[in-house]
């Protein structure tokens, strides 16, 4: 569904993403791993435009995301939700608010519809009840189960992850990676940054090993895990697993 | 030294003094808000990728920021009438009040200007990107998301901006508006004591500008709820 074909990436001098291909197919739940500085979030950010690519193509369905093709491109765009690291809720309205304002605003919903569709995903994330809370009387986790719904609400058929659960204690780690294991459940594509290795392993499908901007190594997460064939992923998982 | 306050002091002259007062709260209110117009076009100016008009804003912030307010409303005190004069041949009059809102609203906008940007810089550059993954356009985040919040940060700069307004309001005395001021030299003229009206115009600052601040602590704790 979403292929990435020879995609170069320049900070400057710095190469973030040298020569990247990958193809993600519909219910595919992939990991991006990697040490830091490897290039994996540069990827997920070009995959939604958040970047843009200074060389390659990124397809969806076969048709090119092309930026000068403004309305295409937002449709294309339209069909990926995302989630960030650091939440980045709108700290001005409620939790509430907060799902409905892009229903409403872009897909033009009326508001007890948006009112509808953003309960629905609210219960889904077991935050039901903190619907009128303001994003910063909630928790780490609760914030990121928030962000998870808001990007639901637009009814993606993709949904990326930029290492959604590093920024919180350890405690909250769970409760939104088991939101992201029941959407995964449902059948919802993902591409997940993350560091949680367990999650890569159990609840992912497929794990892309990326270093210095490469993907060194492809394959099913239970392979990649149980029988690594580069050096570099051998090194890298030697060093993640504390025995 | 207050050698009349007991003529000055009677229920008459203080109202005389309350109607200066009014007039000056109301020309610094209508200054604010104006220059809040200003200032929000003077930011988008100065954040335009476009040339023009971001030459343009940079020019208004440095010229009028780097001049007096009083030569400021002296300058338009005279402008306007003599290029009415020069174009029409008429001789124009205006209310020296309305020159004083004109004045004090331009050079009131070029701080907002600063203000303003500087809230919509403070803004995080996540809450941009959590709006482009949803979908809205640029115009959409900025009155949405983007300046809601900014307006919240520069709540009370804008409030002490407030409060220069209605102090700056004196300034306008010079051409002839009578707000307080000008209604307190009316009074020591009358009088010949100028120290009990300024005394009781100083007095009136005070409890206007006090007012402002309280309000604002007040609002600024309100919108706090959302921290």
């Amino acid at each position: 569904m979403i292929k990435v074909e020879h995609v170069q990436k320049n900070f400057g001098k710095l190469h973030a993403l040298k020569d990247v291909s990958l193809t993600i197919e519909r219910g595919d739940i992939v990991s991006l791993i990697g040490p830091s500085g490897s290039g994996k979030s540069t990827l997920l950010r070009c995959i939604h435009g958040l970047e843009t690519i200074d060389k390659g193509s990124i397809q969806i369905d076969g048709v090119e995301m092309d930026p000068s093709n403004t309305s295409l491109y937002r449709q294309q765009r339209n069909r990926m939700g995302f989630v960030f690291q650091h939440f980045n809720l709108f700290p001005n309205m409620t939790v509430l608010e907060n799902c409905k304002l892009a229903p409403i605003q872009v897909l033009k919903m009326s508001d007890s519809d948006a009112e509808k569709v953003a309960l629905e995903y609210l219960e889904k994330v077991g935050l039901l009840d903190k619907k009128n809370a303001y994003p910063n009387n909630l928790s780490g986790g609760q914030k990121q189960r928030v962000a998870i719904a808001r990007a639901l609400c637009m009814n993606p058929e993709v949904m990326l992850f930029d290492e959604p659960t590093s920024a919180l204690d350890p405690e909250m780690i769970k409760e939104v990676l088991e939101v992201m294991k029941d959407l995964g459940n449902q059948g919802m594509t993902m591409i997940v940054v993350t560091h949680e290795m367990g999650f890569a392993r159990k609840v992912g499908t497929r794990v892309v090993f990326l270093d210095q901007g490469e993907i060194v190594e492809e394959n099913t997460s239970e392979e990649f895990f149980s029988n690594p064939q580069s050096d570099r992923a051998k090194d890298f998982l030697s060093k993640v697993f504390y025995d | 030294m207050f050698i009349a306050i007991d003529k000055v002091f009677t229920l008459e002259n203080i109202l005389y003094l309350a109607k200066g007062a009014c007039l000056s709260i109301a020309i610094a209110a209508l200054s604010l808000l104006i220059g809040l117009i200003l200032g929000t076009l003077g930011a988008s100016g100065r954040r335009s990728k476009h040339k023009i008009p971001k030459a343009l804003s940079n020019i208004y912030v440095t010229v009028i920021r780097g001049t007096p307010l009083l030569l400021q409303i002296l300058i338009i005190f005279s402008v306007i009438p003599s290029f009415y004069t020069a174009f029409t041949g008429n001789v124009l009059r205006i209310e020296p009040i309305l020159i004083g809102i004109i004045a004090m609203s331009i050079n009131s906008g070029a701080y907002q200007t600063e203000l303003i940007r500087s809230g919509i810089n403070g803004v995080d550059k996540g809450q941009w990107e959590a709006c482009e993954t949803l979908g809205l356009s640029n115009w959409q985040t900025m009155k949405l998301v983007i300046l809601p919040q900014a307006f919240k940060r520069i709540i009370p700069p804008l409030i002490s901006e407030f409060i220069t307004l209605i102090k700056d309001s004196s300034l306008i005395s010079c051409i002839g508006a009578v707000e307080l001021l000008k209604s307190s030299q009316v009074l020591g003229a009358q009088y010949f004591d100028v120290m009990s009206p300024y005394t009781l115009a100083a007095i009136f600052y005070l409890i206007m500008t006090f007012v402002v601040s309280f309000i604002g602590t007040k609002v600024e704790k309100r919108l706090a709820i959302s921290d």
